[in-house]
């Protein structure tokens, strides 16, 4: 028998053994509990999709495709390298995330290449706590359904606290010799095809799309913010024409193609602004069949399609499924699921030490698949978590997962592994108290 | 006969580019023996740190990218190999 093989099928036979064995049968059928459950992820399903998929989830993955096809991970990886300057290495490590770690399964062959052939575990250990937290994906679905203030704690507490664990990871094995690897990092020479402000420009205007788009209608019907929420679409098609001028005029798409496109978009936004969701739908599939059927002659538009295509089809499904666990277990807001609201009010209600830690320890073990903390969360919160457990899990939860520490453990051996996982649980209770203290 | 090596931790782009370098093989119609690299270490011996990576007798000649069939074959029979 190969035990390193065998532990996980045997762990989850005895897991399903154990919970069989106890089932609550009766009790759940006398309180109606999983017909309630079987309601609940379905409301929460719908919400999903009424809410989030159209105006969050299409714009964000046209952006993330376009992280891929045009951000050059070379140009980030160089500001990484063995020569980088230290001080630089930090700062770029720990926010390189937002574009380099898409999807979660880059990180760990990202975060061993600076460890081994880089800038060393410092930088490594500040890219592997920040990356799943800051990628563009989690960020925005944060933002939109737990709130601009989670979305905003997250972001800044995984960069602020990433730097801290890796000057800390580098302080307490300074001694160390590493033995780097021979191999100098083969890191292809960065085509550069656009100037830097272009891009930036582009991007910007993406976002731009995605965040008026979904601009929530606030508290407070007076101000700024009101202001901008009336202003909202039309902010929307101003960024959406600024996208346009900029596809035509560096990304060589058809001026007939682009006017044939917009003219339906156009009408619509017009003659039913009161259904702005319908000009939006008619602009993500026109901008899906420009770039899907784009003729210029590298390629690029055709590769952003398809990168944006996969993401979605690998991202939809493990969305779904998460939306639908989470409601069943846990309930909309205000709603019981499966588990009684009593349990986690219990166990990290309020902002108290051993809330927080709770929710550290229980997240940095816990797999979730991509995005799917999100869902998550929300049952949680809604069952009557505090929100500084609620940001500790959301810190604590993608950067680590008993999956993932085994394979660090393999790149960098037990005793940083411990002190690494132990960093981030202290780090994301510490963050988790501050903000419930704050915000709570 | 020429030895292709796909490094990758196991990911839908890894198993879409060894699928393709299938494909390109059986397109030559040449002898290659495959082999999946999914430790991360011994990817990290390559210095290939974007998965997934391509590498042909040893040598490595894409990462990051999930090349196409047709890109593949270039790769394998380059245009001075005279044949």
């Amino acid at each position: 028998m190969n035990w390193s093989k065998e532990w996980k099928p045997l762990a989850a036979i005895i897991t399903v053994f154990i919970a069989c064995y106890y089932l609550p049968v009766e009790w759940l059928r006398q309180s109606q509990r999983v017909e309630n459950a079987l309601w609940e992820s379905l409301h929460l399903v719908k919400w999903y999709a009424q809410e989030h998929v159209l105006l969050c989830l299409v714009p964000a993955f046209f952006i993330a495709g376009a992280v891929g096809v045009f951000v050059s991970q070379a140009a980030v990886m160089k500001y990484l390298g063995p020569k980088a300057n230290k001080f630089l290495a930090y700062g770029v490590a720990s926010v390189s995330g937002t574009i380099l770690a898409v999807c979660s399964c880059t990180i760990l062959p990202l975060f061993a290449g600076i460890y081994r052939m880089g800038a060393g575990l410092g930088p490594a250990s500040a890219f592997l706590y920040s990356g799943p937290a800051i990628n563009i994906l989690a960020i925005v679905l944060t933002g939109v359904v737990l709130g601009p203030q989670m979305g905003i704690a997250r972001a800044v507490g995984a960069v602020v606290f990433a730097v801290v664990i890796g000057l800390l990871m580098q302080l307490f094995f300074r001694r160390e010799e590493l033995e780097k690897v021979e191999a100098a990092a083969a890191m292809p020479e960065p085509e550069v095809t656009r100037p830097l402000w272009q891009n930036a420009l582009y991007f910007g205007s993406m976002v731009g799309i995605l965040v008026f788009a979904n601009w929530g209608k606030p508290a407070d019907p007076s101000g700024l913010w009101q202001l901008i929420y009336t202003a909202k679409w039309i902010m929307t098609g101003l960024f959406a024409l600024a996208l346009a001028a900029i596809l035509v005029a560096w990304f060589k798409v058809g001026k007939w193609r682009m006017l044939i496109v917009s003219l339906p978009v156009a009408l619509l936004a017009f003659t039913l602004p009161s259904h702005p969701s319908l000009a939006f739908v008619s602009g993500a599939v026109g901008l899906s069949f420009l770039t899907a059927t784009g003729r210029d002659e590298n390629g690029e538009l055709r590769e952003w399609f398809s990168t944006t295509w996969d993401f979605a089809k690998k991202i939809l499904p493990l969305l779904f499924w998460g939306v639908l666990i989470a409601g069943a277990l846990l309930g909309r807001p205000e709603h019981e699921g499966l588990i009684p609201s009593a349990w986690i009010a219990g166990m990290v209600g309020g902002n108290s030490l051993g809330a927080n830690l709770f929710a550290s320890v229980a997240g940095a073990f816990m797999y979730f698949a991509t995005l799917t903390e999100v869902p998550i969360l929300q049952g949680l919160i809604g069952a009557g978590m505090g929100k500084g457990p609620a940001l500790a899990l959301l810190l604590a939860g993608p950067a680590l997962s008993l999956p993932s520490m085994l394979v660090i453990h393999s790149v960098m051996g037990i005793k940083k592994t411990v002190v690494f996982v132990s960093l981030v649980i202290v780090m994301a209770t510490i963050s988790g108290l501050i903000f419930g203290t704050l915000f709570g | 006969m020429k030895k292709i090596q796909i490094l990758g931790t196991g990911c839908a782009k890894c198993t879409q580019l060894a699928a393709n370098a299938k494909e390109a093989a059986q397109v030559l119609g040449e002898e290659v023996e495959f082999e999946k690299v999914t430790s991360i270490n011994d990817i990290m011996k390559f210095g290939v740190m974007t998965t997934p990576g391509l590498a042909i007798d040893g040598q490595v000649v894409s990462q990051g990218k999930v090349l196409k069939p047709d890109q593949i074959m270039k790769l394998m029979r380059p245009v001075n190999a005279g044949e």
